[in-house]
């Protein structure tokens, strides 16, 4: 942590110096999503994959779908509450337009042209395709509005200072693949719904002294950010299961010898059960497809 | 640091390197090996089910019957003296137990208790086939999830 720290200093320093320019939030005009008809229904397979829901559902809420936020995350960098993105005009997201969402996911930037802390994982979502990003906006406006007022992070400098943000994604934002293409049609589904929307990397592969994922040990495994333990690698060579356990480990949350799962992974197979069963085959492919 | 301040200090470490010493003097072996067993029967006969519910053996009515049996009688033990306050994974580096448990004990209990309600609805399909076997089973599972997302760390 003190050397996250040093190295933080040094980098906002290093940003600053370089200029504003080249660590400038940067955001992309209409064009990007010029032509694209919305449809809500594969909106709801992109939130669910995505899992949304997981951060900013309100944290006592018997409603997953309030995206009221409120959860909190403790970090080394400090604690970031995930802030309210239900359709209220107000508290929530309801004037944003699809590019703005765009420009969130794609970029980390807001609709006011600041930075967003990579605690919301567009280090994966920069990879999702415009087309979804226009589903997930028009889903989005058909979920509950609430009127929570979302809540202020509480950071140590300098990750409070938001223009610190733009070295780091100089160095680690970047929508180029992990795994290399396939030929296989099924596969790139798989790589598409983990490397893009699953964000399973966030939690499965170890991060660096700056929070960037490690893509050199990709999915691992790595220390449990919140508590003790570790989460599982997934890595051919850590889990041999067979692809058709994987898929049914997504689906129900056994594992082949019926332990059932807990922790954080619960909410994803929340989301995963609510999937196609070709989305679970897909990304059991990609996991077994991995070096 | 005065001299007073660095006495504090040394009587306060000497009192963390002491506690410890004095939690080792109770041995909580025997409830976490009664614990995991109770889980680990329940996973053999949800294997056991599960298993034909997915096809990879064949539909046999009296062990599945056997199995929901089994996950009731389970259900039905009490869950009290194995889950000792204490028994956690803060104080115990053999167990995945969270602290949490103590804090809201109760809540524990009732997502036991649903569990075996779970358990007696899986029961009552079991030996009807293969085909009910499925959906019963994503019940049960639900609330083996529900208490591990609360209560038990990853690995
Ligand atoms: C791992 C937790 C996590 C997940 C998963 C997550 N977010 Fe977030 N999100 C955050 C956090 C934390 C912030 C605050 C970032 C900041 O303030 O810089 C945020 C910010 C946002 C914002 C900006 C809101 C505002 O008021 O400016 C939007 C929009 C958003 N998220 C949408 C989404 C969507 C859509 C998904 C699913 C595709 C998603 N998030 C998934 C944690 C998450
Ligand atoms: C009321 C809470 C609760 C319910 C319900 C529950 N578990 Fe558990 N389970 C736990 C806790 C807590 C642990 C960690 C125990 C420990 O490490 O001391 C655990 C551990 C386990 C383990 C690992 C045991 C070991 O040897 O380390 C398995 C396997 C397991 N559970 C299976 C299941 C299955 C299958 C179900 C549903 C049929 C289930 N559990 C329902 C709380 C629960
Ligand atoms: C929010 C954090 C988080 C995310 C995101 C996440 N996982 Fe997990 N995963 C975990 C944790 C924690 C466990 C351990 C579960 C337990 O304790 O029972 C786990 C366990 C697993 C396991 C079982 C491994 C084993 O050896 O038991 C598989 C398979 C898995 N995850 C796949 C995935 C895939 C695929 C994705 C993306 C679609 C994903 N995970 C996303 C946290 C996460």
């Amino acid at each position: 942590m003190r050397k996250g720290l040093l190295i933080g200093t040094v980098l906002l320093a290093a940003g600053i110096a370089a200029g504003w320019g080249i660590t400038m939030p940067r955001s992309d005009g209409p064009e990007v999503l010029a032509g694209l008809t919305p449809n809500p229904e594969n909106g709801r397979r992109v939130f669910l994959a995505g899992g949304c829901a997981s951060c900013h559902a309100a944290p006592e809420g018997e409603n997953d779908l309030v995206l009221a936020g409120g959860q909190r995350f403790e970090t080394p960098f400090g604690t970031f509450v995930a802030p309210n993105i239900s359709p209220d005009r107000g508290a929530g997201i309801g004037d944003w337009s699809a590019l703005n969402l765009w420009n969130a996911m794609h970029h980390g930037t807001s609709p006011e042209g600041a930075h967003y802390y990579p605690a919301f994982p567009y280090s994966s979502y920069v990879r999702a395709t415009p087309q979804d990003v226009v589903d997930l906006h028009a889903y989005l406006g058909t979920l509950p509005a609430s009127d929570t007022p979302s809540q202020p992070h509480d950071l140590g400098f300098p990750f409070s200072v938001r223009a610190s943000i733009g070295g780091w994604k100089l160095l680690f934002l970047t929508d180029t693949y992990v795994m290399p293409a396939s030929e296989d049609p099924q596969i790139m589904r798989g790589r598409y719904l983990v490397e893009a929307l699953g964000h399973c990397a966030e939690c499965h592969t170890p991060r660096n002294g700056l929070g960037a994922l490690d893509t050199a040990r990709w999915l691992e495994g790595a220390p449990n950010p919140s508590g003790s333990g570790q989460i599982p690698g997934i890595a051919p060579d850590k889990l041999d299961w067979p692809a058709n356990d994987i898929a049914y480990y997504l689906e129900t949350g056994f594992t082949p010898s019926f332990d059932s799962v807990g922790g954080h992974m619960a909410a994803v197979v929340k989301n995963y059960a609510q999937l196609p069963p070709e989305d679970r085959e897909a990304v059991a492919a990609y996991l077994k497809a991995l070096p | 640091m005065t001299t007073v301040t660095r006495l504090a200090a040394l009587a306060l470490g000497a009192a963390l390197v002491a506690a410890p010493l004095t939690a080792t003097a109770q041995s909580f072996d025997n409830h976490l090996a009664a614990r995991k067993g109770e889980m680990q029967i329940m996973s053999f006969n949800l294997g056991i089910l599960g298993g034909m519910a997915r096809g990879n053996m064949p539909y046999d009515a009296e062990a599945a019957q056997a199995a929901a049996d089994n996950l009731v009688a389970i259900s039905q033990l009490t869950q009290t003296v194995q889950w000792a306050e204490g028994s956690d994974n803060m104080e115990l580096s053999n167990t995945r137990a969270l602290p949490a448990i103590w804090d809201d004990f109760a809540d524990f209990q009732a997502k036991w208790a649903s569990f075996g309600e779970r358990a007696v609805a899986l029961q009552a399909v079991a030996g009807q086939g293969a085909e009910g076997l499925g959906a019963a089973i994503g019940g049960v599972g639900g609330t083996c999830q529900a208490c591990h997302e609360a209560y038990r760390q990853p690995n």
